[in-house]
């Protein structure tokens, strides 16, 4: 479906989509731990304002909740949370060296081309704009699972994490308006249980080994 | 026949609103820094001096030290004089599509890294070599964000990006949106600004342009920083009128056109604002920082173009 | 009539083998060579460039039989637009060698090395490169291609007095064979299908897509290697830079465009169906080529070495243009495969143009200052302004700067590129702008490379004693730079009128041609239609020259025209010396750090044995250690194998005989 023919409030969902997509490479770029939280609040808000978006043109009115729910856990209280940790780990001028960033940001593009690939046998007229929404949301959970595999540090990776299941979020929104509220309060319940573990493995792992770099965890075997 | 007239008028509107663009730069760029600064002409009346000063070139200056000038002049002057300003489809327009544009600019960028490097001493050599890293990572970029509008409107023409852009109305394009930071970051390093190159330094380590310009006096330097100057404003309209088309003149009656050359003052005014708002906000950068911004600048270009393949022509 | 251009085209042939013959008597004489071989080979180039020049304007198709051969397979030859294009390319770049030669081959005389040498394969190679486009049966073909790489080994191998020349000269001999088995095989899967050896059976063949396939990989493989694609491209920069000068420009300029001329004439007349993915590969391999070429030029300092990088990045642009051109013609868009295959050709030709040209002028160089290292360079403008003007015309066509030649083409690769929005498939609308995106990227470090050859070489003071002091070089070699440069320009200036001419080819290749390029009249190119995208070439340079006459009337008239000259800014300190300039390392720098990944540095100090330290810095070639040495020591070890059969023994070679005897006589029976 071409995007001159789409109403405004669906070109308005393709402009958020794309620019959480956008945020997903800021994500996996960004050197400095703090600054990448922000960012990842940031995309959470997209995700959020995405879900009023849907909520508005669409019927489903427990949209209009997951997408407050979204917005106070996914932009303010895991960042909040993430930042307090940072705080306390002594971590707020933690920068990490990628290797090779350009590189890295390519291989992005290229999962990107690769999601759309993926989904372009979705072939059915009614379902062009799903589809496209769909090829981001899986373009924004491989590059989660991008950032996870080239990041040391174990903050990162949990940014990772959860800008997985951003990308997750936003396909069930966008091509089932949703999903119960029921299951989605339980995820969002999993995601809060999730991000206090981490805490408590953040400090574990920098007792045992000393560094929250995760390259270090292979040290933790026993036969030497 | 009007219609070239037309043409020659704003081509050589372009050569006169350039320092007056750097002029009002500079001005607001002081206000926010609590200086009263220069007054908005400086820019003409500096030109000015520098022509009729006497002008000198080392002994040890090949021939191509003084006709580099004039082709930096007269390839970035053409450049400029085939975007549309004021009015759309002039007979200029047909003469260079955006990639002539880009290429101009390249050949222009091609003598100053020459002159630079001419007279033998180390500073030119220096910024020819920074110069020529980072045209070769921002023209990538801008290209990419090119095709991106080429790719919507079908065109490599900047009438046509145009037009296509007047005729579907106010969408809310993704594609458009990134190739617009693109183009504001390639725009940047291009122009020698910060955080990429300090227009008023003269500290010679951190030297880009200013470092191939060190040997050149008199006139030579006043076509050399003028040819810089057009630069700045030819980036300024390529923004503000790609993305921001409305208010040019699509016929050639006197309203339409005195319109459009309000509208395009009007938005440049805008645009030179935030571009001294932000070289006041922003530090200027290593040099080996430059690929990573420069990098950003193409990954918003390529995400311009996948976001329009996949989001905006659905099939 | 219409055979008149054949006549001609093969009379160029038998003038070039003229000249090889003529001087086979140079060893006795060695005036010969400048006086007679030398111009004949001029010679022989100008016809050709009339015999195809005559079939591209006339848009003649001439054939014919020569009683030479096999009994059973006697030669085929055929001059069609295809091959007329090739036989302009390769005159317009000997003819100009022909000019240039007669001066430079002075200096050899008296040398060591062998003019019989020089002059004898310079005429076969010549002879060789002529018959490959003429050839129409793959007998011929193969035989022709074997000259050509035969004898150009042996131009390689002319200095042969340096053992780095020798083994430059093994690894692209090779090279050549494993390209030319790729490329017979190749062949072999086609004269199967269409069951004779001559073109004409394999056009009419039907081959299985698989069998397609097999044949475009086996042509793409051997022809690439040739053309010296990466990451198979290792031989290239050795090779081309030790030949004589005017034969690098040959080798560089034209043996290369005649791999590109096979390419095209087994994959695109040959093969007849192509599929998607060849396209695919193309662009593919293309740009990796065009990248790793134009990268590794960047940082050589070697002048010649970096020509021969630079070819390496120019033939992956041509072969992105073929590429795009196989995609649009597989998903039915002839009309558009027809312009990319028109630039690709176009490319193709600039390239043989400018690459020549700069090769000229790096023997020039060579020739006046006994020097190809960058690094003791500079100030040359100013010591040999002729050969410095030319030098710098070819710099900026290989930059692709408007209004020369090299922009030109790139533009139509754009354009063509641009117009992906009319494939169906998605993956491939995005895929093909990022392969331009290459290119500029490509495009972009071009122009640094040559800012720093020109910048080093011809401006700034000269940084060697024997370089201050260089002279000009005689008239005959900046004649030969000259043409070479007009045609520069003039191909920039005047691109509808070439593509006019190259439109044949487009139509007996995909039956279609590029007739809207000049559909607004000689001074607008419109590849596709006024509204997409117009360049006026000739109005570009009139205004350019208008504005800037203009600009220098305007300050002439006025009192403070003249200038005054003094020392360079030295801050206050001593006076800079030209050991204070940037050198051609210094400039890469920035460059090779950005992109230090593909790269394998070795920089350092090292103690001279005159007890200086000195500043170390080696690049290698990654492909080298991953592709070329396993394969040279794979051949090495089974030659070492194969040895085992010579004990010396005679009654064991009898043996070996007998035993192959009963073998054979055994499988016949």
């Amino acid at each position: 479906m071409s995007l001159a023919v789409m109403p405004l409030l669906q070109q308005f969902v393709v402009l958020l989509a794309a620019l959480a997509l956008f945020l997903s490479f800021v994500l996996l770029a960004q050197t400095r731990l703090v600054a990448a939280i922000h960012v990842f609040a940031w995309q959470g808000a997209l995700v959020a304002a995405v879900t009023f978006t849907v909520a508005l043109t669409g019927h489903a009115g427990h949209l209009y909740f997951s997408a407050i729910l979204t917005l106070i856990l996914k932009a303010l209280l895991i960042p909040w949370m993430l930042h307090r940790l940072v705080r306390r780990l002594g971590l707020e001028r933690h920068t990490e060296r990628l290797r090779h960033p350009a590189l890295v940001v390519m291989a992005g593009v290229a999962l990107v081309i690769f999601s759309y690939w993926l989904v372009l046998p979705m072939v059915e007229q009614g379902l062009a704009f799903t589809r496209n929404i769909i090829a981001v949301s899986l373009a924004l959970v491989l590059i989660g699972l991008l950032m996870m595999v080239f990041r040391h540090q174990a903050v990162a990776q949990v940014l990772g994490f959860m800008s997985m299941e951003n990308g997750l979020f936003l396909a069930a929104v966008s091509a089932t308006a949703g999903m119960p509220l029921v299951v989605e309060l339980g995820v969002a319940f999993d995601l809060l249980v999730a991000m206090v573990l981490f805490g408590v493995f953040f400090f574990q792992i920098r007792e045992s080994i000393d560094s929250l770099d995760v390259d270090r965890l292979n040290r933790l075997t026993e036969v030497e | 026949m009007s219609a070239w007239f037309i043409a020659l008028l704003q081509a050589l509107l372009c050569v006169a609103l350039a320092p007056l663009l750097v002029g009002w730069v500079r001005r607001v760029k002081a206000r926010l820094q609590n200086r009263r600064g220069a007054p908005l002409l400086q820019p003409y009346a500096d030109l000015h001096k520098l022509m009729i000063k006497e002008t000198r070139v080392a002994h040890t200056a090949s021939p191509l030290f003084r006709v580099a000038p004039y082709i930096v002049f007269v390839a970035i002057w053409l450049a400029c004089a085939t975007v549309p300003l004021i009015a759309l489809d002039l007979p200029t327009a047909g003469i260079a599509d955006i990639i002539v544009l880009v290429g101009l600019l390249a050949l222009g960028r091609f003598f100053l890294a020459l002159a630079g490097m001419d007279v033998g001493t180390a500073f030119g050599g220096m910024g020819a070599s920074r110069e020529m890293l980072i045209s070769a990572l921002a023209e990538p970029a801008l290209l990419m964000a090119v095709f991106t509008l080429a790719m919507t409107a079908h065109s490599t023409s900047l009438v046509g990006v145009m037009e296509h852009h007047l005729t579907d109305g106010f969408l809310l394009r993704p594609s458009y949106l990134f190739a617009f930071g693109a183009l504001v970051l390639v725009a940047l390093a291009e122009c020698g600004r910060i955080p990429v190159d300090n227009p008023s330094t003269h500290l010679e380590l951190t030297m880009v342009h200013e470092a191939m310009l060190l040997e050149y006096t008199g006139r030579h330097l006043a076509l050399m920083e003028w040819a810089a100057w057009i630069k700045l404003l030819l980036y300024g309209v390529l923004i503000v009128n790609v993305f921001l088309p409305w208010g040019i003149a699509t016929v050639f009656t006197p309203a339409a056109l005195a319109l459009g050359l309000i509208a395009v003052v009007v938005k440049l005014a805008l645009l030179g604002a935030a571009l001294a708002l932000g070289e006041t906000l922003m530090a200027k950068m290593r040099l080996f920082r430059v690929p990573g911004f420069l990098n950003l600048a193409l990954l918003l270009g390529l995400l311009g173009l996948l976001s329009h393949v996949i989001l905006e022509v659905g099939a | 009539m219409s055979d008149s251009p054949l006549v001609l085209a093969l009379s160029s042939l038998w003038l070039a083998l003229g000249s090889s013959a003529i001087s086979l008597l140079a060893g006795r004489e060695p005036r010969l060579l400048r006086l007679a071989a030398v111009p004949l080979l001029g010679l022989a180039g100008t016809a050709a460039l009339v015999a195809g020049l005559w079939t591209l304007i006339a848009e003649t198709n001439a054939s014919a039989i020569l009683p030479l051969g096999l009994p059973w397979l006697p030669w085929h030859v055929r001059l069609d637009p295809l091959s007329g294009v090739f036989l302009v390319l390769i005159g317009l770049v000997t003819g100009a060698v022909g000019l240039y030669g007669r001066d430079y081959v002075r200096h050899f005389e008296g040398g060591r090395e062998s003019l019989i040498t020089l002059g004898g394969f310079s005429g076969l190679f010549l002879a060789g490169m002529l018959l490959v486009v003429l050839a129409d049966d793959a007998f011929v073909f193969m035989i022709a291609w074997e000259v050509m790489s035969l004898s150009s080994y042996f131009l390689v191998a002319f200095q042969h007095e340096q053992a780095a020349n020798r083994r430059a000269a093994f690894l692209y001999l090779l090279m050549a064979h494993v390209g030319g088995l790729a490329i017979l095989l190749g062949f072999g899967v086609l004269a199967a299908f269409g069951g004779g050896f001559d073109f004409a059976s394999m056009r009419a063949a039907e081959l299985t897509p698989l069998w397609a396939g097999v044949a475009f990989a086996l042509a793409f493989l051997g022809f690439g290697m040739k053309a010296g694609l990466a990451p198979l491209h290792a031989w290239l920069p050795e090779a081309h830079p030790v030949a004589p000068s005017h034969i690098s420009a040959l080798m560089s300029g034209v043996m290369l465009k005649v791999a590109v001329y096979g390419f095209i004439r087994v994959v695109l007349d040959l093969n007849g169906e192509v599929h998607w993915s060849w396209g695919v590969t193309l662009i593919a391999v293309g740009g990796l080529s065009a990248l790793v070429g134009v990268l590794f030029a960047l940082v050589q300092t070697d002048l010649k070495r970096l020509l021969a990088y630079s070819s390496v990045e120019n033939l992956g642009i041509v072969f992105i243009a073929l590429g795009l051109a196989l995609l649009f013609q597989s998903t039915g868009h002839p009309n558009l495969a027809a312009l990319a295959l028109v630039a690709a050709l176009y490319h193709a030709l600039n390239h043989a143009l400018f690459k020549s040209l700069l090769f000229l002028g790096a023997g020039a160089i060579l020739h006046s200052t006994h020097e190809r290292d960058l690094d003791q360079m500079g100030g040359l403008l100013r010591r040999m302004p002729w050969t410095g003007s030319f030098f710098l015309i070819g710099c900026l066509s290989i930059s692709a700067l408007p209004p020369f030649n090299g922009f030109v083409s790139e533009w139509l690769i754009f354009q063509s590129a641009l117009q992906a929005w009319n494939l169906e498939s998605g993956v491939l609308r995005s895929l093909v702008p990022i392969a331009s995106a290459v290119l500029a990227l490509t495009g972009a470090l071009v122009a640094a490379t040559f800012v720093k050859v020109y910048g080093i070489a011809f401006l700034g003071q000269a940084r060697s004693r024997h370089v201050r002091r260089a002279r000009p070089s005689p008239k005959g070699m900046w004649a030969g730079q000259g043409v070479l440069a007009a045609l520069c320009v003039l191909f920039g200036v005047l691109p509808t009128q070439i593509l006019g001419l190259l439109d044949p080819v487009a139509e007996q290749l995909l039956g279609t041609g590029v007739p809207q390029a000049g559909a607004n009249g000689w001074l607008w190119l419109t590849p596709i239609s006024a509204e997409t995208a117009s360049y006026s070439a000739p109005l570009t340079i009139l205004l350019l020259a208008l504005i800037a006459g203009a600009a220098i009337w305007w300050f002439k008239r006025r009192a403070s025209w003249r200038v005054r000259r003094c020392d360079p800014w030295d801050c206050g300190f001593a006076a800079p010396t030209p050991r204070m300039q940037y050198s051609a390392a210094s400039f890469a720098q920035p460059i090779r750090r950005v992109f230090a990944l593909l790269f394998l540095i070795d920089e350092g100090q090292e103690q001279g044995a005159d007890g200086v330290t000195r500043y170390r810095l080696r690049i290698a070639d990654r492909a080298r250690g991953w592709l070329y040495l396993p394969v040279a020591r794979a051949v090495d070890s089974s030659a070492r194998q194969v040895a085992r059969l010579q004990s010396g023994s005679v009654r064991l070679y009898l043996g070996w005989t007998l035993v192959t005897l009963l073998v054979l006589l055994w499988v016949i029976s």
